[in-house]
Parts: structure tokens; C-alpha cells; sequence
């Protein structure tokens, strides 16, 4: 294995790395949120510092490999591909850690029924699957796969879209509950954008494994 | 403790003062490059390890120059012992005009090393240590002439290697060869700092980049810039390095 190829598989299981906390802090904010349970949504606050420290470890890492070895075609489309992934991860993270601040900051419980009402934690389920599947097409540059995310997120933007009216109703029964019902209406946007960070994800891999570009163009 | 290091040395050619002071230490199984424009010094203090300057009319060295911690110019050094423990390639292969295999036993033959099968034993190491072994090993009584360019090359690494330097002086060593032997070297080269201290000049950034831990950057006969090679090429503390390494001047 030559030395460029050493830094690149390097690279690439960092990446990996951090994909799966950035995973493991979507699971536990959702377990977070279906328990109320407040220590754990500081424990994935305290963690997006993880996450920060591996995006500014991969960036160093990639303008390292730029200076060092002048990447070109599939390396350089890598590399690129590794950048972009990288800022969607860390954003995906800060999701994550905004949700666990509406937990900490909420004072009561979170309605069950509104969760069930508005699919938030389906929702929840659905974004962490798009995550690790498009972690999957990575892994195994598998761009049929990365395919696959596109499909699923229109399913996100669905809910996301039904949300409003669901919420809009619930506050003029629970007017008391106004501001847990806002914040569940924050978390299904923050999970939409989930959506979007996957799907963002899984244009890079395309773009590195088939050099093709799909960004603003129809994925159907 | 430094494998190699210079302190302040100056090296004059007649009245032309072709090295500034020089500092520069250098630890084991590393790989350093000299980079600068032509005529900055960089090969004349490559030269400084294995005492080939003092091969040319009116050198005139001052400073220390030392390897394992030993001062090679003291008067007690004897090059010919210095030069069994770095070993140098030059930019263009020159092999003898010998075969393959008599091409790398030479410096043990003329080492007076007479075992046949300890030389056997150290030729196919030393080829194998340069990555040619494979490619040769059915063919070790032919002319080292009827090997490409940079089998040639490696040919004259193993020749190098077979007498167990620790020290690795390569000038220009890929600047002949094609892009694919070129690649070859440099696996080569990131393969034997294993073992090696290597030196290297370059006139190719990318591969200073490529190849090296450390790299030192000279202008005319001064050392400006001597830093891990990932700072030297992301984020350089002088301008002028900026400039060179960026193709701005040079």
C-alpha cells in the first residue's frame, strides 16, 4: 500500500469514527426525549466537544494530504468528498446537542401522545437509520445504497410537513403546554435538517465514487 | 539524541560563501528535504555528510558536522569508514558497467569481504530492500545496463544499502525518472527510513511533500525555514518559504 493510500484509509476510519458518535448522540438524544431523562441529554451535550475535536482532527488531516501528497481523480474527488462529510457530521452533532438542550430546559415531561401525534420519534428512528445507512455506502462505497437515503428523506419532509397543523392543533386543546409543544416542533425541523445533512452525505459519496455531480438536480 | 546535526557551519568555495552558518539536527529514521532554488546550497550541504566537498579545490568548512554525535571532520574521522556508514544516489543511475548482482556486492568486494555466501545473502537483501528483487532475481548475471532507468536507480539504492549504512544521501534521486519509477523511489524512500536517516534533496516540491518528515528550506548558502514538512506546507513561519514553495519566486 503506498503512503498516500496509508493516509487515506487513515482518513477514511476517522471519519468512520466519528460517524458512529455522531450516531450513538442521535440515539441517545431520542432515548433522551422518550424518557425525559435529563443527564442524558447533558451527556450528549458534553459529548458535541467530541464531535468538534474530530472535525477539526479531519480537516487538519485533509489540508495535511492536500499539501503533502497533491491528491488526484479518485483521491482528490476522496478527499473533497471527506471535507463535506465532515461539516455535514459536525452540524448533524449540533443537532443532536439542541435537541438535548429543549430536554434540559423543559420543565415537564414531554407529552407522549404529541410525540406519537407528530411522528417525532418515528422521525427520530428514520434519521438515525439514514445516517447509518449512508455510513454503510461509505464504508462500502456502495452508491446504490447512497441512493437509497434519497427516497427517505422525502418520508422526513412528509412529517415534517404534516407537523404544523398537528402542533397548531395540540396548542389551542393544551394551552398550557405551549412551550413543550414548540419545542417538539423545533426538534422535527432539527431532525428534518437530518434529513438533509444525509442526503447532502450521500451526494458526496456518489460525486467521489461515480464522479458524478447530483447537487440541485432531481434525485428521482 | 540527534542522528545528525550541523552547527553553525559555513562552507566557502575560494571567496564564495556558499553556506551561512548552518544549524540544523536532525533525529533518527526520518527523512529530511532540501529544498530551494538552484545554487541556494542545498546539494553542497548534502555533500557535507559523506566529505565530498572536500573532493573540490579550495573548500574551506568551518562549524561541526556531526553523525552519531561524532564530529566527521575531526582529523581522526577516516572517510572511507564515514562513507561505509552513509551511503549516497545520485540524480542520474550509474551503474558500472557490471552485472546486476556484481553491482551490489562491490562495496562489500572492495570492503574486502571475501564469504561468498554472506555476499549472496546481503545482495538479495539489499535488493529486496529496494524493491527490485522480484524483478531481477532471474536475471542477476546480466548487464546492470539492461535494466530501465529506474531500475537502474534502485539498482544503485541496493548497491548503496549493501553495506549497511545508516545514513542515506539522495540527490535528486527521481529527477530522471519517469513518473512511475519516480512513485517507485518514493515508496522506497518512506519504506527505508525504517532503517534509515535519509537526507534528500529535491527540486520537486511535491515530493519533498510527498516523501519527507522534515524539510529545510535554503536561499542563497542560509538556512531560512527548517520545520516538520506539514508546517512547512500548510503554514510557514517565513514569507520567503511561502513564496518558493508556492511558486512565487525561485
Amino acid at each position: 500500500m503506498s503512503h498516500l493510500e496509508t493516509e487515506l484509509q487513515s482518513l477514511k476510519a476517522e471519519t468512520v469514527s466519528m460517524w458512529n458518535l455522531v450516531v450513538l448522540q442521535l440515539k441517545k438524544t431520542r432515548e433522551a426525549l422518550l424518557t425525559f431523562d435529563k443527564d442524558l441529554a447533558r451527556e450528549v451535550m458534553l459529548n458535541e466537544k467530541r464531535v468538534n475535536a474530530y472535525e477539526l482532527k479531519i480537516d487538519r488531516d485533509c489540508e495535511n494530504i492536500f499539501a503533502l501528497f497533491n491528491p488526484v481523480a479518485v483521491d482528490l474527488r476522496f478527499l473533497l468528498a471527506v471535507l463535506k462529510i465532515n461539516n455535514n457530521l459536525e452540524r448533524t452533532g449540533d443537532i443532536a446537542e439542541g435537541i438535548a438542550k429543549f430536554i434540559v430546559n423543559t420543565g415537564a415531561d414531554f407529552d407522549r401522545s404529541l410525540l406519537d401525534a407528530t411522528n417525532a420519534i418515528k422521525m427520530f428512528e428514520e434519521s438515525e437509520k439514514m445516517l447509518k445507512d449512508v455510513l454503510a455506502a461509505f464504508e462500502n462505497e456502495d452508491t446504490a445504497m447512497a441512493r437509497s437515503i434519497f427516497k427517505k428523506d422525502e418520508y422526513l419532509d412528509e412529517i415534517n410537513q404534516k407537523a404544523n397543523e398537528t402542533v397548531a392543533s395540540y396548542i389551542r386543546q393544551h394551552i398550557d403546554k405551549t412551550e413543550q409543544a414548540l419545542y417538539i416542533l423545533s426538534t422535527i425541523r432539527k431532525l428534518e435538517r437530518v434529513g438533509d445533512q444525509s442526503k447532502n452525505m450521500a451526494e458526496e459519496i456518489i460525486f467521489y465514487v461515480e464522479a458524478k455531480v447530483l447537487k440541485h438536480k432531481p434525485k428521482a | 539524541m540527534s542522528k545528525i546535526e550541523t552547527k553553525k557551519v559555513d562552507l566557502y568555495y575560494g571567496d564564495f560563501h556558499a553556506l551561512k552558518g548552518i544549524t540544523i539536527s536532525m533525529k533518527a529514521n526520518t527523512v529530511t528535504a532540501l529544498i530551494g532554488p538552484s545554487g541556494c546550497g542545498k546539494s553542497t550541504y548534502l555533500r557535507l555528510f559523506n566529505r565530498m566537498n572536500d573532493l573540490i579545490d579550495n573548500v574551506k568548512i568551518s562549524g561541526m558536522v556531526m553523525i552519531d554525535g561524532k564530529d566527521i571532520y575531526d582529523r581522526q574521522t577516516q572517510v572511507d569508514e564515514l562513507r561505509k556508514n552513509v551511503g549516497m544516489v545520485f540524480q542520474k543511475p550509474n551503474p558500472f558497467p557490471k552485472t546486476i548482482f556484481e553491482n551490489v556486492a562491490y562495496g562489500l568486494r572492495v570492503n574486502g569481504v571475501t564469504d561468498k555466501k554472506f555476499i549472496e545473502e546481503r545482495v538479495e537483501r539489499s535488493l529486496k530492500q529496494s524493491a527490485l528483487w522480484e524483478e531481477v532475481k532471474d536475471k542477476l548475471k546480466k548487464s546492470a545496463f539492461e535494466l530501465s532507468g529506474g531500475q537502474q536507480q534502485r539498482l544503485c539504492i541496493a548497491r548503496a544499502l549493501a553495506i549497511e549504512p545508516s545514513v542515506l544521501l539522495m540527490d535528486e534521486p527521481a529527477s530522471a525518472l519517469d513518473p512511475i519509477s519516480t512513485a517507485k523511489i518514493e515508496e522506497l524512500i518512506y519504506e527505508l527510513k525504517k532503517e534509515y536517516t535519509i537526507i534528500i534533496v529535491t527540486h520537486n516540491m511535491q515530493q519533498a511533500g510527498r516523501v519527507s518528515d522534515y524539510t529545510a528550506f535554503f536561499y542563497i548558502g542560509e538556512l531560512i525555514e527548517y520545520d516538520e514538512t506539514k508546517k512547512i506546507f500548510t503554514n510557514p513561519e517565513n514569507p520567503r518559504t511561502q513564496n518558493y514553495i508556492t511558486g512565487r519566486f525561485g
